[in-house]
């Protein structure tokens, strides 16, 4: 479980973790706390799986990624097969089960926009499943992935 | 994206050493100065390739687990007002302008996290109200089959 100092670390590393040469001791200073403590409770919140990752949070299409959303009509007995083939693919990062006749969402990126049709051509080819929404995003309006644990 | 660059990006994405002085940690395996890389992490976040330096949580843990994405056909000319009124809504984490394709007329999709289920739906309510398009479905996640960090420039 998260203690109170869990949580104010939590609060503040989401938003911000310095750009500079000592940054646990900064976070350290701010909390009221020592570095080693800083590091020792982020050291176990990743551990514990509770920060999936500390640092860079990328802008894939800044990167030069191209991406989009997908999602295909699986029949319910085979969602299990049907999910692995999609999951092999280190550029799907999210993979949902939604309540729709669209069940399975799914992200895909990948290095250009070429690969990135090879991908789904390879997933509608393998699982013999030909509907399927190909939805890339023409705009970003918000991404939010900051949570207030207050 | 130069060759140093992308070899910074391959560090970073690993994490941030749980050391006293990280980017010297990176900046060693780089055979850069530490100041280097300072800098260079800093014109990355100012060129938006960065889009936050801090940490990923995974909120199921804090006790969100309800995702809904709601998703509205907007008619083009009112995507960017309704947009701006949806994205303004503290439970909306994402919102996205999306192609429509066939059979598929949606193109303003907006995820939202809650506590529970009624949450979501009164949020999408809200949301209906203020941004003036009352035609939406809201698909809940019944189970989350992958959730990954993407790692760049490692596979061709």
């Amino acid at each position: 479980m998260l203690d109170e100092l869990d949580k104010r670390l939590l609060n503040l590393v989401q938003t911000r973790l310095p750009v500079a040469p000592e940054p646990y001791r900064e976070l350290a200073q701010e909390l009221g706390v020592a570095e080693e403590e800083v590091i020792a409770r982020l050291r176990r919140l990743i551990e514990a799986k509770v920060i999936r990752r500390l640092g860079a949070i990328f802008d894939s299409r800044k990167v030069g990624y191209k991406g989009t959303l997908c999602a295909l009509k699986v029949p319910p007995e085979r969602i299990a097969g049907v999910a692995a083939e999609v999951n092999r693919y280190p550029g799907v990062t999210h993979n949902y089960l939604r309540n729709h006749e669209y069940n399975m969402w799914f992200t895909i990126l990948a290095g250009s926009e070429a690969r990135l049709n090879e991908i789904v051509a390879e997933i509608k080819g393998r699982t013999g499943i030909d509907e399927c929404l190909l939805l890339p995003a023409v705009n970003i309006f918000k991404i939010r992935v900051n949570f207030d644990l207050a | 994206m130069n060759k140093l660059d992308r070899a910074l990006i391959r560090e970073l994405q690993k994490g941030l050493p749980l050391v006293s002085r990280p980017f010297q940690t990176i900046a060693q395996k780089l055979q850069i100065s530490e100041a280097e890389v300072l800098a260079r992490v800093q014109e990355l976040i100012d060129r938006g390739v960065i889009r936050r330096f801090g940490a990923a949580v995974r909120h199921q843990d804090l006790g969100y687990v309800a995702n809904a994405m709601v998703v509205w056909p907007v008619p083009d000319e009112r995507v960017r007002e309704a947009g701006r009124i949806m994205a303004s809504f503290p439970g909306v984490t994402h919102c996205y302008e999306r192609v429509r394709a066939p059979g598929w007329p949606y193109n303003l999709y907006t995820v939202i996290h809650g506590r529970t289920e009624e949450e979501c739906r009164e949020t999408a309510a809200r949301i209906a109200a203020a941004a003036g398009v009352d035609d939406y479905q809201i698909l809940f996640s019944t189970a989350e089959l992958k959730k990954s960090s993407m790692k760049y420039f490692v596979e061709g």
